[in-house]
């Protein structure tokens, strides 16, 4: 196993791109300048995966999200006339309750990474024991071995709320089935 | 400085990527070679795609730069590199000049786990296909982009038509990757999406995944073949560049260099796809049989067969060279042709040197791969008309889905059978 290279910099560096992504997606008036800050915010994330060594959820990120969602999103924002929307004032009446609640959020991450109970770091450094080498197999078993699958039930529920959704799509936009 | 020699040294005694013996300066050549590779690939299909339809419509192609054209691709490059780079007036300026970026780096970013051989790869990753599919994925970004940022209708229909087409097909596309990726798991080696563990699943198992199963390896090709022109917006796919309809679709108000990287990023995404085809079905670096035909005579013969192919392309030069016509017009144009059969003649002799000979024949048995794939899209585009697009839609949804879905099914069932049928005879032979 190599050691990391320069982890520090490609961590301060995808989270900058993150914020920034993330800054630019609300204020950006344009809805297709939104779109693409989105996708930027979505990459760095799956870098972010990719250090914490999972990259199968990077690769699963970067298809569901950025190649495939987001184009629908796409899709569906370059139908809209930018114009109009330039001209018009952006409006938001819920700031103070926004500001509030992002200051709650923030102090909750900062009690958590600063707290140590009775000298039990939150945070344990090895905690980490998944390999990059086969994180794929690993997901894998935790998701299907018939004794370590853990989250089997979990993840059927989840892929029969999708077929749920499908559904509903179609039956919203069908007159007659 | 010795000891950077000893860094650069340790490598060549590995048997991994740089990327896997984490060696910088290694992985940088890496990285070098294949990019260089790729362009002089690009190049080529150039000229071979205008040659090789022209022949086909019973025309002669490029004949005037050079011999034969052999110019003709050089001569293009300079044009469009000398060309007026124009945005229009009313394009939105930043996404418009970021477009073909996003293209092209999502063409050539692929080629990190392309596996040219068992160590020839620039590095080889646990989710190598995922990898390659979701990155080769991000090109569409590129494109609807380059059509919306236009502002013009034309690109903005050519972006819609390719939004839809790409993601359509992604799925079939998906559905055919996994049913090849199930095959990996047989045997006693476990599933696996690295790009070079999956050449050697099919290696230890003895088989082509495209011979696996018959017929359903077979059909799982035949779906990625036909997805893969899809998705990289070939003929008889073309729909978001259709040049009867939409001028040039997405790429119509792009001119000069922005131009020539739409066309750098297609062409190197056509090889990225026919890699990924290679790799998962036709055995990747593997040389026909293997396993069968073994032995140091048989290791030899095989071995001597890049050699021997760029000879006899040499040979075709030089008998093209004879019969060039005899005017003092034609001079330079058959020295030009003797001189480039000479330096092919001088890469097939490289060729057959023994060190060079050992570790470049799973790269050429990869690139001779590839390109039958990169001919197949030549012909495909010399022979079928372009498609409608609700006939586009009727076959990525109604076809290729359903049969992806079934062979999905049925490969696990087959797959699940030949495991406890071994199960059962090893119990009965204990």
């Amino acid at each position: 196993m190599n050691p990391p290279v320069a982890t520090p910099f490609f961590f301060y560096m995808l989270a900058a791109v993150m914020i920034i992504g993330g800054i630019l997606v609300i204020t950006r008036k344009n809805a297709v300048h939104s779109a693409l800050a989105l996708i930027t915010t979505l990459l760095a994330q799956a870098g972010l995966y990719l250090m914490l060594y999972a990259p199968f959820v990077a690769g699963v990120q970067i298809i569901l999200y950025a190649g495939g969602i987001m184009v629908l999103f796409l899709f569906v924002i370059m139908l809209i006339s930018i114009e109009r929307n330039l001209k018009e004032r952006q409006f938001n009446k819920q700031w103070l309750i926004g500001i509030v609640a992002a200051a709650a959020l923030g102090g909750l991450f900062i009690t958590v990474y600063t707290t140590t109970t009775k000298g039990r770091v939150l945070f344990p450094e090895a905690g980490l024991s998944y390999g990059e080498s086969d994180n794929t197999q690993r997901i894998a078993s935790l998701l299907f071995d018939l004794h370590s699958g853990t989250y089997m039930f979990a993840f059927e529920i989840a892929s029969l709320l999708l077929l749920v959704a499908i559904i509903g799509a179609v039956v919203m936009a069908k007159k007659r089935i | 400085m010795h000891e950077f020699i000893q860094y650069i040294l340790s490598y060549l005694d590995s048997d991994r990527t740089p990327g896997g013996a984490g060696n910088i300066f290694w992985a940088t050549v890496y990285i070098l070679l294949v990019f260089v590779g790729l362009s002089v690939a690009v190049i080529c299909m150039n000229w071979l795609e205008r040659k090789i339809l022209a022949h086909m419509q019973v025309r002669l192609g490029p004949m005037r730069v050079g011999p034969h054209g052999l110019l003709q691709p050089i001569a293009d490059a300079i044009k469009l590199l000398l060309k007026e780079d124009i945005i229009p007036a009313e394009a939105d300026a930043i996404v418009f000049w970021i477009a073909p970026f996003i293209v092209v780096l999502a063409a050539f970013t692929v080629f990190v786990v392309v596996p040219f051989g068992p160590t020839h790869a620039i590095t080889d990753m646990n989710i190598g296909i995922l990898f390659m599919l979701g990155v080769s994925s991000l090109s569409v970004l590129g494109i609807v982009t380059a059509g919306w940022a236009s502002n013009s209708h034309y690109p903005l229909i050519g972006a819609l038509r390719s939004s839809a087409q790409m993601v359509s097909y992604e799925v079939a596309m998906g559905l055919a990757v996994v049913s090849a990726i199930m095959m990996t798991s047989l045997g006693s080696e476990g599933g696996t999406l690295s790009m070079i563990g999956i050449v050697q699943a099919q290696q230890a198992q003895g088989v082509w995944f495209i011979f696996k199963f018959f017929p359903l390896g077979l059909i799982a090709f035949g779906i990625f073949a036909i997805a893969m022109v899809a998705e990289t917006n070939r003929a008889p796919f073309d729909l978001p560049e259709a040049e009867s309809e939409l001028t040039a679709g997405f790429h119509t108000e792009y001119s000069g260099f922005r131009w020539s990287l739409f066309f750098l990023a297609e062409y190197s995404a056509m090889i990225a796809v026919s890699s990924i085809a290679v790799t998962l079905w036709l055995g990747g670096w593997l040389r026909p049989f293997p396993n069968t035909l073994t032995g140091p005579t048989w290791e030899l013969v095989f071995s001597l067969i890049p050699g021997i192919t760029f000879l006899f392309l040499a040979g075709m030069c030089f008998y093209s060279t004879a019969r060039m016509p005899k005017h003092p017009l034609f001079r330079i144009q058959t020295i030009g042709l003797a001189g480039f059969g000479v330096a092919l003649a001088a890469i097939g002799l490289i060729l057959f040197i023994q060190g060079v000979r050992v570790r470049i024949v799973d790269i050429f048995w990869f690139s001779a791969k590839v390109a039958g794939f990169m001919y197949l899209y030549i012909w495909y585009r010399g022979t079928f008309p372009r498609y409608r697009f609700d006939q586009l839609m009727k076959v990525g949804w109604k076809i290729l889905l359903p049969t992806g879905l079934t062979l999905l099914i049925l490969t696990a069932v087959v797959g699940m059978r030949t495991e406890l049928w071994a199960q059962v005879q090893e119990v009965l032979h204990r």
